[in-house]
Parts: structure tokens; sequence; C-alpha cells
């Protein structure tokens, strides 16, 4: 038994052109978010150009793991057989205040039934799945 | 374009639960369109336009040739998944007639779900890249999943209780009873019953989901002109509208007004195009993927504030007759079946020629909302000839 979030077997990322360095950050413990260099404007998911002021001079800025839930939600039922013995878990939308309020997706660590305080601070920790190939790792959140 | 074009046949196959359907989808498809020929009285060679939506399988062309149409003129696809394209593919239709692109164009959607995959399950494969790798890692991937988080900050910030999406289900349940079509008649819903079901992602318990099903409906739309002609009281398209806000398609949950059904930049375009306010709808169908994103549909068109949703949602407005809001009359999505939504627009003209099984008295006023939360959606007004 593995001491990850979830139970293994759901598909496993991969980077695609775009979005390596964001990958590649998790795996060293390192938050990377989309940011303009020309205007310095943020975006997440990462686009070819910026949608703030059209440049296509993007980068990958290294962000704090810090950040506030936004909303959440409290899955049950199993819609991937993977799954199918779980039980419930909780998704959370995070909001990045060192990136210019972009919001990402993870879980939120501890009790599952736990009640999810919106506008709560979460820090981040990093889960590596080294048995992976190849191997990823994820970002989960955890209330400050 | 108010007025100018009118639904005038309207058809659905027998709808089947998920996997039940004896044809396929193909074939779904045909028989809904003829059943809609022979209720407008028209040929089905003469069918110059097909519009639908939700990368509908179902291609144009093998259609025309299938069914032996003498020209193809429009051959038409809403861009965007889910139900959200079903007022759109009307909208289209009306303004290819009206713009003299076609002249007899067909609305369809056709699912078989068992012959094809189903919505409602997570993508099955070892791998993922791109914006999906940002949250199905998480367990997040189905369509019930990707939109409770937007339900859920909208409660948040407007203290809506639970008792509000009940009585959206109760409703559609009770209409369900009267409506043999319907995949869940005889099988009725109370509040008990609703409260003591499962959860399958909070908010939503299993009666806050719609169905999946097989089956497929069509409706036949021509000019104002030739409306006349037909044997059915005519349903005149007073607005039809598509679209959505500033960056409503942003990646992973980023868009910047979250907590919405994606209708406040269309709503008020709907109401200038058709003429109408919200106070002059007679009866409302509103796509329930799930019971919230009615709640932010009917918030978004005007029937309420989001601080008046706790008192505006009880299950006595929303029956008909006698209900001063009538909502899914044919038991909608959750009841009578998921044909994604568009079953939703026929029940619309049902209410204008008096057909329904849940009547409201001299409907003459018709709306629909298509597949709130997603991008791009759509909702329309159909009217009677009394609205011209």
């Amino acid at each position: 038994m593995t001491d990850y979030y979830l139970r293994p077997g759901l598909p496993q990322p991969v980077a695609a052109g775009l979005d390596a360095p964001y990958w590649q950050g998790l795996r060293e413990n390192r938050l990377l978010i989309q940011q303009c260099a020309a205007c310095g404007g943020w975006q997440w998911g990462p686009e070819w150009v910026c949608h703030h002021c059209l440049s296509d001079q993007l980068h990958f800025a290294e962000v704090p793991a810090e950040g506030i839930i936004y909303s959440y939600e409290r899955v049950w039922h199993p819609v991937h057989p993977a799954l199918a013995e779980q039980g419930a878990y909780i998704v959370v939308l995070v909001t990045l205040p060192h990136a210019g309020d972009v919001r990402v997706v993870g879980n939120l660590l501890g009790d599952p039934e736990q009640t999810v305080p919106i506008g709560a601070r979460v820090v981040g920790e990093f889960e590596h799945h080294e048995d992976a190939d190849p191997p990823f790792s994820l970002l989960h959140w955890r209330i400050a | 374009m108010r007025g100018q074009v009118a639904v005038v046949g309207v058809g659905e196959t027998e709808y089947y639960k998920r996997g039940e359907a004896p044809d396929a989808e193909f074939k779904l498809a045909l028989k809904a369109i003829l059943a809609a020929c022979e209720d407008a009285g028209i040929d089905a060679k003469d069918i110059d336009g097909f519009a639908s939506y939700s990368n509908d399988r179902s291609d144009p062309s093998r259609l025309a040739a299938a069914l032996g149409c003498k020209e193809l003129r429009f051959s038409n696809m809403q861009w965007g998944g889910g139900g959200g394209g079903g007022s759109g593919a009307i909208a289209n239709a009306a303004a290819a007639i009206h713009a003299g692109l076609a002249e007899t164009v067909v609305v369809f959607r056709a699912l078989a779900q068992g012959q094809f995959g189903r919505f409602g399950q997570g993508p099955q494969r070892n791998t993922i890249a791109g914006e999906m790798a940002y949250t199905v890692p998480y367990g997040l991937m189905s369509p019930a999943q990707m939109f409770a988080m937007k339900v859920v900050r909208f409660m948040h910030d407007h203290g809506v209780e639970h008792s509000a999406l009940r009585a959206i289900s109760l409703a559609c349940y009770e209409h369900a009873q009267r409506n043999p079509r319907a995949v869940m008649y005889g099988r009725p819903l109370d509040e008990a019953k609703y409260d003591a079901s499962r959860w399958i992602v909070e908010p939503f318990r299993l009666y806050d989901c719609c169905q999946e099903n097989d089956g497929a409906a069509a409706m036949i739309l021509v000019s104002a002109e030739r409306a006349g002609a037909s044997p059915h009281k005519p349903c005149y398209v007073l607005g039809a509208v598509a679209g959505s806000h500033y960056r409503a398609g942003a990646s992973v949950h980023n868009t910047p007004d979250y907590a919405s059904s994606t209708f406040k930049t269309l709503a008020p375009r709907l109401y200038a195009m058709a003429g109408v306010t919200a106070k002059d709808v007679d009866v409302l169908q509103s796509y329930e993927n799930f019971t919230g994103g009615v709640m932010m549909s009917l918030v978004e068109h005007g029937f309420c504030a989001p601080e008046q949703v706790n008192d505006f949602f009880v299950k006595e407005r929303f029956l008909a007759p006698q209900g001063d809001l009538p909502l899914n009359t044919s038991g909608g999505n959750l009841a009578e079946c998921y044909m994604h939504g568009l079953g939703l627009n026929i029940e619309a003209v049902r209410q204008i020629r008096g057909q329904s099984s849940s009547q409201v008295a001299d409907a003459d006023v018709s709306m629909v909302i298509s597949g709130p939360m997603v991008t791009p959606v759509s909702s329309c007004i159909l009217g009677s000839e009394a609205t011209l």
C-alpha cells in the first residue's frame, strides 16, 4: 500500500510540449506558473500567448506553494475503477496570490470528511510517484 | 429575426435507458427526423439544412444521402461540449433560414451511449496530457465533478440551502409522473427519498444528476411565411442566443466569473431580441445536467435575485398548471430523458401547442435554457402567433 492521497490506477500525467517545465518543477518540489515576460501577467493553464497583452514571450516562474481555498467538492461516487474502494475524497480549487490569483486544482490532505472553509489559507505538499513509469509528482494542499 | 422563423414539426424516438436502445445511433437520428417531418407535414426529401451540437456523430451529408434530400444547403455544428448548444442550434437554423441560406432546416441530436462511450465516466486510459492532466490525477474528471465546485462557491457566496436544489428535482419528477414517455414515469420522488439518496459529489445527490439515455430528437424549422401551412400551431422563434462571458473557457477552472451558469451576458441579449422580460415567460424548460445549474440559470435569467433563492425555489412554484413559473413540465433531463436537452426544446413547443402532459393554460411565451455551466451556452424563447 502506498501513502498517496488517492489510490493508484488513475491516468498518470505526462508533459505536453507546452507544460514540460511545470511537470519538471513538481518533480523538484517547485511550483512553476506561466508568466508573461512582456507585461508580467500570469495565466493558468499555460497557453501559447499571453491573454493579457497577446505577447508570445512566456516563461515559467517559481512561486511559493501557498494559496487560498476558492472552492471545493467532496466526491463520493467513483467514476473511475481505480477509485472503486477509495471512499470520499476532497478536491480543492486554490487561488495563488503570488501568481496573480490564478487557480490550481489539487486534493486537500487530511480527513476526507473534514469541514472545508472557503477562504482558508493552504500550503502545498508535493506527492512524488517514484514507482510510476515515468515518475511524476502532484501538488496537494493542507490547511495552514 | 424575431418572429421570422417557426418550429413546425417535432419528433422523438422512444426514450431508453443508457445502452438499451435497440437501434444504432444513426438510425435513431433518422427515426426522429422522419417523425418530425411527419409531424410537420413535409417530405423529408425537402430538408435542405441540418443543425446540431456537441459533436453529434450523425453527419449531415450522410443523413441527407440516407434521406434522399434533394440538395444540402446548410450543414451546421455548434461547437462546444455538453448540452450548451441545444438552443444555439435553433439560433443557427433560424439565422440560416432568415438569411436565405436554407429553407427547411432540421435541428437534431442523437445519442446511443451503449454503442458509444458514456458521459458520466472518467477517461479509461493510462496516461493523460494537457488540460486534463491538471485535474484527472486529483480525481476530478466527470461532468458532475467539473461543475460541483461552481455550485459550492455560488451557494457559499449567497447562503443557498440544499432545499433549493431539492425543489427542482421534486418538480421534475412530479411532472414525469404525468408523462408516459418519461423514463422515470411510475417512479415518483418525495423529500424523504431525495434526502436519503446517496451523494454523488457534494452538493449533488443522486437525484440532482441527469440520467444518461439513448434516443434521438428533432425539430423542423421553416420561415414564418411557410409556417402558416403547417398542421399544428406554429411556434415562432422570438429570440435565440448562444455564447459565453469573458474567458469562460479559461482552463483549469480559471474563468474570472467562476460561480456562474454562463448566462449573464446572454440573458439581456435574449430578452432584447425576443421583446419580452422574465415576467412574461409562461413556462420554462431549464436544462438540468445538475440541479445547481438550473438554480444559477434562473438567477442569471432574472427570475430571482441570488439572495432570494432559498425563498424562491419551492416545488409548488415550479408545478404546472398552478405554479407561477412551471418548470421542466415533461420531467426534463432528470426524469423524462436526457436527450442532451433537445427534449426540453420539444416540450417548449408542446406547451405552445397545448399538447403537454402538464399543460400550462394559454402558454404563449415558452422559454428554454440549454446546458448551464459549459461554454458556449444558449437559450431561446418561442412564442405563439399571439406574441407576434
